[in-house]
């Protein structure tokens, strides 16, 4: 049986991993090599390093450390952050990487994602969507969906506590596509840019929920479902895990194929194997 | 004992090299068909399509090369697309000879609801016992990605099938021919024992 994978996401910034937390207030934490062996020894089942460095110089230090990172560490591993054109995708995975990841480039030219699955195959591109819930017109009223009313009980740890909020009566949910970190908003929704590029040959989804992300709070599961149950191609879900329960929930209700976190096994909140033994009492394959 | 990987261009060799280097084995990277027909284990990596890598092989002599070293006796590995090259032929867009060393054919796997290409980690289940799975738990996960499989046409070849959609090869052995479905460079420790017992065959 196919299992569902924990993937914890290193933020990585002139070659050193660090982590932010809703994306500022970067803390210094550490060798790339040396996270990624503690995470594999952990049972991780793929790493995702994400590259912040804005600019274009970084890219041999990331190059280099794909490399050190690949002779060592002997997982899937996958290259974000700053990849712009079909060569920067070749550079990568000539480094070692098995999978690059296109985020605000593909939002800004479509056609990366055809041409990188076309040269380097479907399972070596990942599009990572940041998501943001759109606000909604009710009569008489104009509000925003708060976080408080997709959260879920933080007080009780059976998993039939943690059902999320039913679209119901504020439905439909909708997200709309940001970039740049959440600051730039592009009109796009969610769900018709995740149909538009598993068309174009994106192998996977690696979907961030911006308003969860930081919170540990939980994972955006309407917004997981919504894509997962939408394209044929696996979805990892992202931003807001904070128990083992939160985990369990996007693998399942969400849809999702691999969950992903990075603040919560950085600093050891959590741990891998924790997960991985919790999703197994639950009956949940996972390696 | 060195393991000599054939280098037929466009395929990252570096994490295989890498994986068997790591378990102890003295690698080297050719695309010199003299140097493959005088090998003492040859392992054969892919990645990419069939017709492509096919091309290639016949373009530097390395077929030839390959099936005169395994007439010696000598052990040879493909792993992924590597052991989709050693069966006779592909329907992987089109339909395309392979190197012929198993009977049987490279098929896709159908689409009826399944996630296309199988990526991930999945079970493996030795079908017999055998030196290659020395040391491996039966149902150990190992890290696939892939779209055709091989169906040989000797099921004696089978050595450990694997489940998507239904039962496929995961890994086939006949005589001095081996064949892994999945990455053994990506499979952390189950996938590196695999190598090791490999290259101490």
């Amino acid at each position: 049986m196919l299992a569902k994978r924990i993937i914890p996401c290193l933020d990585v910034h002139n070659g050193r991993v660090v982590k932010g937390i809703n994306f500022i207030n970067l803390v210094d934490a550490g060798d790339p090599v040396a996270q990624a062996q503690v995470y594999d020894a952990e049972g991780a089942d793929e790493l995702v390093f994400l590259d912040i460095t804005a600019t274009h110089e970084a890219r041999q230090t990331v190059m280099s450390m794909a490399r050190a990172v690949a002779d060592q560490v002997f997982i899937p591993f996958t290259v974000g952050g700053g990849i712009r054109t079909v060569d920067d995708m070749r550079a990568m995975l000539r480094s070692g990487a098995d999978k690059i990841s296109l985020n605000s480039a593909a939002v800004r030219s479509p056609e990366l994602i055809t041409q990188g699955a076309e040269a380097f195959g479907s399972q070596a591109i990942v599009i990572a969507i940041d998501a943001r819930r759109k606000e909604f017109q009710v009569p008489g009223s104009r509000f925003q969906l708060s976080r408080s009313e997709f959260r879920v009980s933080s007080s009780e740890s059976p998993l039939s506590t943690l059902a999320p909020s039913q679209p119901s009566a504020l439905s439909p949910l909708s997200w709309e596509v940001v970039i740049n970190g959440g600051r730039v908003q592009t009109g796009l929704d969610v769900v018709q840019w995740a149909i538009e590029v598993a068309q174009r040959g994106a192998g996977e989804i690696l979907l961030t929920s911006m308003d969860a992300d930081g919170t540990k709070a939980g994972y955006d599961i309407a917004l997981t479902r919504a894509v997962a149950e939408t394209v044929n191609i696996p979805v990892i879900a992202s931003g807001g895990a904070g128990r083992v329960e939160h985990f369990a929930q996007a693998l399942t209700e969400g849809g999702a194929a691999a969950a992903l976190a990075a603040s919560l096994f950085h600093f050891n909140e959590l741990r891998i194997r924790e997960v991985k033994a919790y999703l197994r009492e639950n009956g949940i394959a996972v390696r | 004992m060195t393991i000599t990987m054939i280098d037929y261009g466009g395929s990252n060799l570096r994490s295989v090299q890498k994986a068997l280097a790591f378990v102890g084995a003295q690698v080297e990277v050719t695309a010199d068909p003299t140097i493959v027909m005088r090998a003492e284990k040859l392992v054969l990596p892919g990645v990419g399509a069939f017709a492509p890598a096919m091309a290639a092989l016949r373009e530097r002599g390395l077929d030839e090369a390959i099936i005169a070293a395994v007439h010696r006796q000598v052990p040879l590995l493909g792993i992924c697309l590597g052991m989709q090259l050693l069966f006779e032929v592909s329907e992987e867009m089109g339909e395309h000879e392979g190197l012929g060393l198993v009977r049987g054919r490279v098929v896709r796997f159908p689409a009826n609801g399944l996630v296309i290409p199988h990526m991930g980690w999945n079970q493996i289940i030795p079908t017999r016992e055998h030196p290659l799975l020395a040391e491996v738990t039966p149902g150990s996960y190992s890290y696939f990605v892939h779209s055709y499989y091989c169906e040989p046409t000797n099921a004696a070849a089978l050595l450990a099938a694997s489940d998507y959609g239904h039962p496929f090869a995961a890994i086939i052995a006949q005589g001095n021919i081996y064949g892994i479905q999945f990455h053994p460079e990506k499979s952390q420790q189950v996938g590196l024992q695999i190598l090791r017992n490999f290259v101490e065959l």
